[in-house]
């Protein structure tokens, strides 16, 4: 009995580690910079196919990938937002008609980028197998590449928060969440904050789908689904709010891993009926303002 | 008669306490003054009478029934209307439509068409702004948006009128002809209460002055006991 | 009297669309090509899908991503209960269900801040997609489901049929004081809901009939694939067309999301056998520089041009 309740915990806590860090990306380009990035998922996607063929074109261990990944993706997000999203705000006329606005043409993002990635490795499911021995843990067994993923998901996110609390950059990121107007005022570079705020959510995507890429199969249209889970979690641990998106990840991992034991192919009808509910009792969520 | 009553309305955002224990009685007919330094809960206690929020405890009634906890629209088919600091008009849409949309669906039972556009021309005239019927409201000078938010909200047909700093912004040329249809309003037969910071206009057409602080009633009075007390003169110096 | 006078004389433009209506109710007729028939099916079709979008997200701002949605509800009504009830019955019946659905998703969400209704719609699809998958494996043991054959001239009646009562519907609203109660809620909700407008009801039944339009589309579309299976029915594609094609069209103007949903429709029909991908990417791109560059889309170009010509007619006099 123990042995599969720590079975769906660890499962949860794997689980909600790639939600943790997918979630927190999104935060930060939605809580921060207002845009409801639709094409979020479609970042992760280019972290993880760009894995599996560092992995199976040049033998590049994915771990190392991390490090190339991250970048790349901070690159195209990074660019992205100078041309397109800058551009959207200084036409919009209010905050409610960019939010708007920027989330549709993250719909156009979505089909260019999902397309550009089925021309590039076609459409057919991808993996690849690495670290994938069993591991003991408490008497249950995970995969090796599993408890990696857990581990760096962890770390990744606490090496965030301590950046977002201790360094300057960070502190001028919460700045502008709280009030972007006055942290202007104050001397912020508000357009470079915001965009350095997109680019790291795209570079917490970049490198949650390496992960990903390393413990399941990896295919062109898999962004989608954790567009809308981190949207989800997102939700649930607050608009806006970081910590929240972090601890909502798990919090969501662990509702799947539940749902998953009882009946698998359901968990994102679960996690639907939970943000139903949180909409109807509480949509400014667990942290939220 | 009376015609709103509310008996110890509390609301609160967070810790703050925005409107407490207020009670207040309005009669028919009369135009009674809502003043306060800002951040008194003035706008806080319009929004609970129209239902633009809930109130956290007390009640609000209007003819004797109670509205608190109704949705705005049905509030304003009751015969409450109201408008907002901000002169929340319909930009894009010409001042005869901001109108119609009031005559349309401002009261409990339908109206054709075409009596809705006569309602809404004779209202536009009443304000004066017949001159600019089809002009998208976007393009009216401040002074002009304020009549026409009195005119929507007058499509509605309301006893009870709420006006929301209708003199903020005007030059003294603009703010006599507001006063002008204040009054205008007031002989219609329609409850007035308005919030304002104008000293003078208050004076020179309120029955009755109700004064908030710290979102509580301080004091109640005619504009001549309000003027001389000791109160209400500390609370306005000694902020 | 110059040209633009002439257009938009309104009996002009009566005749004109009557003229096009019965050219196209008799075109079948004429033994025209299969190839045209699936065409002009085919550009129904997506006008359809964009119109009805417009009902609703056009006047009051709230972006729906939801069609996708709706439009698998019809093709899966379809898909069930074709080869029990008749035809006319099945596509009711999946406009009922998207109708129903949409109810429920505009009871629940347009509550709240239009950005949740947004996210609530755009994830519908997978939802939906999901659900029905488990289903399918756990339930019934089947995947994917036959779909009776239609020959193409009734799917081509049918569906010029819900085009025609579409665009009536959409006009009618446009011109009726609920079209500008709608309008008045996407300039400013609050002020709406203080000038009577009980605008939770109109918004969550507006949404609802536009989706009542995709749901009949999508059971009749159904018939097209002899195999529908829960990836091929709801596709987040049936969401991206139509708010391309009504932004590339233009929203401010009746004929601009029927321009957008003809010329998109064309170029699909187009590319998709020799670009399957590009097309797609192409699209994707259109989509983001009309939202940067072209904001009023095509319709708002033409605005300008009439505009133009009616001055000019005008100094002139």
């Amino acid at each position: 009995m123990i042995e599969t309740i720590l079975d769906v915990v660890i499962g949860g806590l794997l689980l909600g580690g790639i939600y943790a860090l997918i979630a927190m990306g999104l935060s930060l380009q939605y809580g921060v910079a207002r845009v409801l990035n639709i094409a979020h998922g479609e970042f992760l996607m280019l972290g993880a196919l760009a894995t599996w063929s560092l992995y199976t074109v040049f033998g590049v261990n994915p771990l190392v990938s991390l490090a190339i990944c991250g970048p790349i993706t901070f690159i195209i997000g990074f660019i992205l937002y100078r041309t397109v999203f800058t551009r959207l705000r200084i036409s919009s006329g209010s905050i409610g008609a960019y939010e708007g606005s920027s989330m549709l043409a993250s719909f156009g993002l979505l089909f260019i980028i999902q397309n550009i990635a089925l021309l590039a490795w076609r459409s057919d499911i991808k993996g690849y197998t690495y670290l994938a021995f069993p591991v003991d843990v408490g008497g249950a067994l995970f995969a090796a590449n599993r408890l990696v993923t857990l581990a760096f998901a962890v770390a990744i996110g606490l090496a965030f928060y301590l950046f977002l609390a201790r360094t300057r950059l960070g502190k001028a990121i919460r700045a502008a969440a709280q009030d972007p107007g006055t942290a202007g005022l104050v001397g912020v570079n508000i357009n470079q904050v915001l965009a350095l705020c997109f680019a790291l959510g795209a570079l917490l995507a970049g490198i949650a789908g390496a992960l990903i890429s390393m413990c399941y199969p990896v295919h062109g249209t898999m962004g989608l689904e954790y567009t809308i889970i981190a949207i989800i979690v997102v939700v649930l641990g607050g608009l806006g709010s970081i910590p929240g998106s972090f601890f909502g990840g798990f919090i969501l991992g662990l509702i799947g891993s539940i749902v998953t034991s009882i009946e698998p192919g359901l968990s994102l009808a679960a996690y639907y009926v939970l943000f139903m509910v949180l909409l109807i009792v509480r949509p400014t969520g667990i942290l939220g303002r | 008669m009376r015609i709103l009553e509310g008996k110890k309305v509390v609301k609160h955002f967070g810790g703050l306490a925005a409107v407490h224990n207020v009670d207040f009685v309005i009669n028919q007919g009369e135009v009674v003054g809502l003043i306060g330094p800002n951040g008194a809960g003035k706008t806080t206690l319009f929004n609970l009478i129209s239902g633009a929020l809930s109130v956290n405890s007390g009640v609000i009634s209007f003819k004797d029934e109670e509205i608190s906890g109704l949705k705005p629209h049905q509030i304003c088919r009751k015969g409450v209307a109201r408008t907002f600091q901000s002169v929340k008009i319909f930009p894009h849409i010409p001042v005869l439509g901001n109108v119609l949309l009031g005559s349309m669906f401002g009261k409990p039972s339908g109206m054709s068409s075409a009596a809705a556009a006569r309602e809404a021309n004779k209202l536009l005239d009443f304000v004066g702004l017949s001159a600019v019927k089809s002009t998208p409201a976007k393009d009216l000078t401040l002074a002009n948006q304020k009549r026409l938010e009195v005119a929507r909200a007058l499509a509605t047909k309301p006893k009870l009128l709420l006006l929301d700093e209708l003199i903020a912004g005007l030059n003294p040329t603009e703010t006599a002809e507001a006063m002008e249809l204040v009054k205008k309003i007031r002989g219609k037969g329609i409850t007035i209460i308005m919030i304002e910071h104008v000293m003078k206009a208050i004076m020179s057409i309120c029955d009755r002055i109700m004064v908030l602080h710290h979102g509580e009633k301080i004091a109640e009075g005619t504009p001549k006991e309000i003027t001389t007390s000791k109160k209400v003169i500390e609370v306005y110096l000694g902020e | 009297m110059n040209i633009v006078s002439v257009i938009s004389h309104r009996s002009f433009l009566l005749g004109l669309l009557g003229l096009i209506l019965v050219l196209l109710a008799t075109l079948p007729l004429f033994r025209a090509s299969t190839y045209t028939l699936l065409l002009l099916t085919a550009i129904f079709m997506y006008i359809v899908l964009t119109v009805s979008w417009v009902i609703f997200s056009g006047p009051t701002g709230y972006i729906s991503l939801a069609p996708a949605a709706f439009f698998g509800v019809g093709i899966y009504t379809a898909a069930v209960l074709g080869k029990v009830l008749p035809l006319p019955v099945v596509i009711g019946i999946g406009a009922l269900a998207s109708f129903c659905l949409a109810l429920l998703v505009g009871a629940l969400t347009l509550r709240l801040r239009g950005i949740y209704f947004a996210i609530f719609t755009f994830g519908l699809v997978v939802l939906i997609q999901q659900v029905l998958l488990w289903w399918e494996i756990v339930k019934t043991h089947t995947r994917g489901r036959f779909v009776i054959v239609v020959d193409n001239t009734t799917i081509y009646y049918v569906m010029l049929v819900i085009l025609v009562l579409l665009l009536l519907t959409a006009y009618s609203i446009r011109r009726s004081k609920y079209g500008l109660a709608l309008q008045s809620i996407g300039e400013d909700e609050e002020a709406a809901a203080h000038t009577g407008i009980n605008v939770t009801a109109l918004k969550t039944i507006t949404f609802a009939m536009s989706a009542f339009f995709v749901g009949a589309a999508g059971a009749i579309m159904a018939t097209k694939w002899t195999y529908i299976d829960p990836y091929i029915a709801f596709n987040p594609l049936f969401s991206f067309m139509p708010v391309l094609m009504a932004i590339f069209g233009g929203m401010g103007q009746f004929f601009g999301p029927v321009l957008g949903a003809v010329i998109f429709a064309y170029l699909e029909e187009v590319l998709i056998t020799k670009f399957p991908y590009y097309y797609m990417l192409i699209f994707g791109l259109i989509l983001v520089i009309v939202m940067l560059y072209l904001p009023g889309g095509l319709a708002g170009l033409v605005q300008k041009w009439w505009k133009g010509g009616l001055e000019r007619r005008n100094a002139n006099t």
